[in-house]
């Protein structure tokens, strides 16, 4: 991989140098736009515990375009279908070429946090989660013992 | 919308009554040609003999598209007084309803602009206090860590020394950068690379913004126009106005390819499309229905009945496949027969069996007492009808209106031939019947009227099949049985040979005289379906 660009490099350097609490970013050897990510569960919520890896990858207009993301640890959320792909708006329509990796993961992490069934990705596991909050909840935690630890 | 409000009568001339006070500051037409008005277009001005179911309508250039725009923006550039780039992003955030854009501004004027994607103090170039990125409402999920330290947002702190873009992480000397005066600052690589993106990849317009996460400030005009090439920013502006047509209730495009012409009508809101077909015509000499852009004529049928009806043609597919079949066989001999013309009397080359290509039966139940082949006929239709049809009643009555669509269809498309095959009879009587040029053109008035009349038939039987039975859809069925019977008799007479002189005086005699009738069950059956839509006669089985 030649000629990566300036914002790519720099981005790269300060996530491996001051990675945010919980997230961690690098790039793989044999393509610098290539990323494995882990994001640790947040406290509080039914991922709590778990660590889940996921990919990312800079397609060739970023930051023009937004990154490609996804699970590679199954989880169970509404928003996060069985192939791990991601329903967040940044990621989307509403992606600006000022936010950064950065900015995505720890969107992701907050996406962890408060899942939102009402703009489901996984159908079946969004009415689960309006139907059966406490349910849902178990059985996210379930998988994030069973997968993610 | 549009300040003019005289759209009753029916021009197709063009105005330019209001193009002079006009500052021309955005010069975006010089692609545009208003000059190519064809005076020789078709005569097609018929007198305005305005029934109560026809609408008026204008047929606008791309350039008075653009002339209405600006009329519009300087109108609210002088009572705002804002510029008029403003003016313009204002007129599209407010869909271009000018009374509801003044309630609001004159309500707040901040919050107007501020929703509109402009905020108060719009200067672009001040505003040098360095202010973390304040990111709008947003939803929960997208939440944004604070101010991120890693890439050093240089703001637009002092406008000397080098300054690190913090998209490209590139420097740049100042003269290189440019901030919207919403303290966003970037370099123009940078946004250049992001606009011609946004319009030549995801074809947005008017509503670009901020490259800034969450800032919802609107790129102007100009601003575009300065920063990218001259082929982004026509397709930019063609994009503009293709949302202004689109945004206009009043407004369509010509659906036809390459008609670059605009359709401006205010007499057929959505709300009266269940008693309206607006068939109009545009300059390029096609007809469209203004109501849903069907590329044609579909009268007489709603368009909210034209959609049913396509939409159940395509999905079934089966059964229109097997019915898109254009071979029949024979009903005596059963030989392979294609139609190639466009009448429906069939004589089988092999055993010389005459009869019916839509109900298959013997032509000579056709010829001489009822014409048979319009109605829907359980008992009769079975034995003529091909086999496949026979499993469920529900398909076979489809079938049978489908067939009857189809089949005009058909015909209808075959036009081209039929007009060929006629000029070659008109030459034929010009050589052996010593007829004039003038006087062999009844031939091809026929054939005009033949294809006119089985346009309006084929969307007769569309109608046919969503109309409940009663008695009004009897009156109906015998009105399109009518006109069928005398469009199959004007076919079979064009189709006739020509022997001698004396035949041709008859045949013209016989085809001027059934031309005529042709032409006057077209209009009884056009003239009483239209008008049963706003006397709300007709009954269908689906909501409208």
């Amino acid at each position: 991989m030649s000629g990566l660009p300036k914002r790519i490099l720099k981005e790269t350097e300060r996530l491996m140098a001051d990675s945010p609490p919980g997230i961690s970013a690098a790039p793989k050897d044999d393509n610098l736009r290539h990323f494995d990510v882990t994001v640790a569960g947040p406290e509080s919520s039914p991922y709590e515990g778990g660590v889940f890896k996921l990919e990312l990858f800079l397609p060739e207009e970023y930051p023009m375009n937004p990154p490609k993301v996804r699970f590679l640890t199954k989880i169970y959320h509404p928003n996060i279908d069985k192939l791990g792909r991601i329903c967040l708006d940044i990621l989307k329509d509403k992606w600006s070429p000022a936010l950064q990796i950065r900015t995505v993961l720890l969107s992701i992490q907050a996406l962890l946090g408060a899942p939102n069934p009402d703009d489901p990705l996984a159908n079946d596991v969004a009415q689960n989660w309006k139907e059966n909050q406490s349910a849902a909840i178990a059985q996210a935690r379930e998988w994030t013992r069973q997968y993610a630890q | 919308m549009s300040s003019d409000g005289d759209n009753d009568d029916f021009l197709y001339e063009d105005e330019y009554d209001d193009g002079f006070d006009q500052d021309e500051e955005i010069d975006i037409d010089s692609t545009s040609e208003p000059d190519v008005y064809d005076a020789m277009s078709p005569a097609i001005e018929e007198a305005p003999q305005k029934k109560p179911y026809d609408v008026s309508w204008k047929v606008k250039t791309l350039q008075e598209i653009i002339d209405m725009q600006n009329k519009e923006i300087s109108k609210v550039q002088a009572l705002l007084e804002v510029p008029s780039s403003s003016a313009a992003i204002l007129l599209r955030h407010y869909v271009w309803n000018s009374e509801k854009l003044q309630e609001q501004f004159w309500n707040d004027p901040s919050q107007a602009l501020e929703e509109a994607g402009l905020s108060p103090s719009s200067s672009p170039t001040a505003r040098t206090t360095a202010l973390p990125p304040s990111p709008t409402k947003r939803s929960n999920r997208s939440l944004r860590p604070g101010p991120s330290s890693l890439l050093k947002r240089t703001r637009s702190t002092q406008p000397t020394g080098p300054f690190e873009c913090p998209i490209c992480c590139m420097e740049y000397d100042y003269s290189s950068t440019y901030s919207m005066g919403c303290d966003h600052r970037f370099c123009k690589d940078c946004w250049i690379e992001y606009l011609s993106g946004k319009i030549k990849g995801e074809g947005e317009s008017a509503k670009i913004q901020c490259m800034e996460s969450g800032c919802k400030r609107i790129v102007r005009e100009e601003v575009i126009d300065d920063l990218v090439t001259k082929d982004i920013s026509k397709r930019y502006h063609n994009l503009l106005n293709a949302a202004f047509v689109a945004d206009s209730p009043t407004l369509r495009w010509c659906p036809h390819p390459n008609c670059e012409y605009i359709i401006e009508c205010s007499q057929a809101p959505t709300r009266m499309l269940n008693q309206l077909v607006p068939t109009v015509e545009c300059k390029c000499g096609n007809d469209l229905c203004f109501g849903c852009g069907y590329a044609a004529s579909h009268r007489p049928v709603l368009c909210r009945i034209v959609r049913l009806w396509e939409k159940k043609c395509a999905d079934d597919s089966e059964t229109a496949n097997w019915l898109q079949a254009n071979t029949k066989e024979c009903s005596k001999c059963q030989s392979t027969i294609e139609k190639n013309g466009g009448c429906n009397h069939m004589t089988c080359k092999k055993c010389k069996y005459e009869f019916c290509w839509v109900c298959m039966g013997p032509w000579s139940e056709h010829g001489t007492s009822w014409y048979q082949c319009n109605r829907y006929d359980e008992k009769s239709g079975i034995d003529a009808r091909d086999t496949q049809a026979k499993s469920r009643a529900s398909l076979e009555r489809y079938l049978h209106y489908f067939n009857r669509w189809a089949n005009h269809e058909h015909s209808a498309k075959l036009d081209a031939e039929f007009y060929q095959k006629t000029e070659k009879k008109m030459e034929q009587m010009q050589n052996s019947g010593n007829l004039s040029w003038i006087e062999v053109q009844f031939a091809k008035q026929a054939v005009d009227a033949v294809i006119k009349a089985r346009i309006t038939l084929k969307w007769s039987y569309c109608m046919a099949f969503y109309l409940k039975r009663n008695n009004m859809t009897e009156l109906f069925e015998d009105n399109q049985r009518d006109l069928e019977r005398a469009v199959e008799n004007l076919g079979y007479l064009l189709e006739q040979n020509i022997s001698d002189t004396d035949s041709i005086a008859k045949l013209r005699q016989d085809i001027t005289n059934q031309a005529a009738y042709v032409q006057k069950r077209h209009d009884i059956l056009m003239d009483d379906t239209l008008r049963g839509y706003l006397e709300r006669r007709w009954e269908f089985t689906v909501d409208t």
